[in-house]
């Protein structure tokens, strides 16, 4: 290969080439911006962050709940305790999204362009819904049984209880600790992703709005 | 205009806080754990209701014998709106067949040395369907006023055939804990599927009388709550509404009109913004004004009235989250 005619990589690595997108779809200003427009200033801008703080506690004391196993809790004062971590950080997670997810929908956030982080924030609430039913029905005590026993029926009748069985532990324990919190990690990164990338909107009727 | 900000620095103090949160609830009021409850706990605190659950196995009046798919060929609770019926079209993938496998099954495999026993289900196994029918019916009737004494079950004198011996056997096997062992049991050494054991003990009403002890049956908002005081799955208000409401609260296809009713909510939740007159809500109702009102305060804010035609005055703000 000679010296002129040495190929552009930038033209023609498809990795330089992500690695371009990226950088023009999210450059560092947006994604740690050290200025806000001034009017995020209300509390209603801190719920998002909290839910992401909940979930990053919900998910360190699950870890610590799945090495040690599905009895372990039941048996040890340290099992219950991190038990109970979990528990709380769960209900701290739902309170704080559910909060957000109300704030967005009073500041109409799926405004100028920003409908799909609306749908995945959505996706989210739905997503997690599932994490945290199937989290109750592996608890392995009568609240599981009985969640279980009857949840069937609804399952059952959409058609789906031959596939996603609410009576068979090992199933709903391996969607628990995996399947289902690794689609909620990615959904809420595409989520902050979308958010970064957009910024936020403006408040309603004012100048700064586009419609 | 804009104000300074520190994302990295407004994520670790929301880290630091609501662990703080978390740690102090946890240690002060712990979390709920009420034990499971188990067949052999079920002979031992109801032997009746184990001994009468079974007789209406192998009678074939549970809700489990007739249930329907997933679990068999029965219709009983098989639900579908006219011709929509997901449930009938996905068929029987776990098959259960409540008289073999709650009874029968487990009866057989400890009937070996047990000669009172091995005659007993050759007896009932040899009878005509007429004669099971005859004697199930009268043990059943007679089991309404069973007396439990001694990890025994009496009734009344009768012609039950060999319901009795059958009965006595499942229930000292089910207080010795063999049949929970038995019913998890697929063959193999590892085990996770709980199906048969839930299914057998839901047909009883041992477990619901204990849900309803905490508060758990759906007529009391059941899967939203959790035992004890502790909040449950909150998040599951409105799918537990339906179930308290006309046309779903009685109704034998009410759990697939629910699921029908939340789907249709969820996708709508999902396609908010693009769904004329929900997304225009938050302009009609002042919230908005509340959370910005500082920025409307200093004069920001316009009515829709005055905005021009066309709405847009300048590009959305890039920069922000």
């Amino acid at each position: 290969m000679s010296d002129d005619v040495a190929p552009d990589v930038s033209t023609t690595s498809w990795t330089r080439a992500v690695q371009q997108r990226l950088a023009r779809g999210l450059p560092i200003e947006r994604l740690l911006p050290d200025r806000q427009p001034v009017y995020v200033g209300s509390w209603v801008y801190v719920f998002g962050v909290i839910t992401i703080a909940a979930l990053v506690w919900v998910i360190a004391s699950g870890v610590i709940l799945a090495f040690f196993g599905p009895q372990w809790w039941h048996t040890t004062s340290t099992g219950r305790f991190f038990n109970s971590l979990h528990f709380w950080s769960v209900q701290l997670f739902f309170v704080f999204m559910v909060l957000h997810l109300w704030g967005q929908f009073f500041m109409a956030s799926w405004r100028d362009g920003r409908a799909p982080t609306w749908m995945i924030g959505a996706i989210i609430f739905l997503v997690s819904i599932v994490a945290a039913f199937t989290g109750y029905v592996a608890q392995q005590n009568l609240d599981s049984q009985w969640i279980a026993a009857n949840a069937k029926d609804a399952v059952n009748a959409s058609g789906a209880g031959g596939f996603f069985n609410v009576l068979n532990f090992g199933q709903m324990y391996g969607l628990h600790v995996m399947l289902v919190p690794v689609a909620i990690t990615f959904l809420v990164v595409a989520h902050v992703v979308q958010v970064r990338m957009r910024g936020v909107v403006a408040p309603i009727d004012t100048p700064e709005e586009s419609r | 205009m804009t104000r300074p900000y520190d994302l990295v620095k407004e994520l670790a103090i929301a880290l630091v806080g609501t662990l703080a949160l978390v740690v102090v609830l946890a240690a002060v009021l712990s979390s709920p754990d009420v034990p499971s409850v188990t067949i052999q706990s079920w002979a031992r605190e109801q032997p009746v209701d184990l001994v009468s659950t079974a007789t209406a196995e192998l009678a074939g009046t549970t809700v489990s014998s007739g249930y329907g798919a997933p679990y068999n060929d029965g219709s009983d609770a098989v639900q579908s709106l006219g011709f929509f019926s997901p449930q009938s079209w996905a068929g029987a993938r776990l098959p259960v067949d409540s008289a073999q496998d709650f009874v029968l099954k487990p009866l057989q495999a400890s009937s070996a040395g047990n000669a009172d026993l091995t005659a007993a289900l050759s007896q009932y196994n040899g009878a005509s369907d007429s004669q099971r029918a005859a004697w199930l019916d009268a043990y059943t009737k007679a089991l309404q006023d069973a007396k439990a004494e001694d990890g025994q079950v009496t009734v009344a004198a009768g012609d039950y055939g060999p319901l009795p011996v059958m009965m006595s056997s499942l229930l000292q096997i089910s207080r010795a804990g063999a049949l929970d062992g038995y019913l998890l049991s697929s063959g193999g050494f590892y085990q996770t599927d709980y199906t048969r054991p839930l299914l057998f003990m839901g047909d009883g009403a041992y477990l619901s009388t204990l849900a309803g002890d905490q508060h758990l049956l759906g007529s009391q908002w059941g899967m939203m709550n959790e035992t004890g005081s502790y909040p449950g799955q909150t998040w599951l208000w409105l799918y537990t509404l339906w179930y308290q409401v006309p046309p779903f609260n009685g109704n034998p296809n009410a759990d697939l009109m629910v699921v029908i009713a939340m789907a249709v909510l969820s996708a709508a939740l999902v396609l908010v913004p693009f769904i004329p007159g929900v997304r225009s809500i938050p302009r009609w109702l002042p919230v908005h004004r509340l959370i910005w009102r500082d920025y409307y305060r200093g004069g920001n804010g316009a009515s829709a009235t005055e905005r021009p035609a066309g709405g847009a005055t300048s590009p959305p703000v890039p920069t922000g989250r």
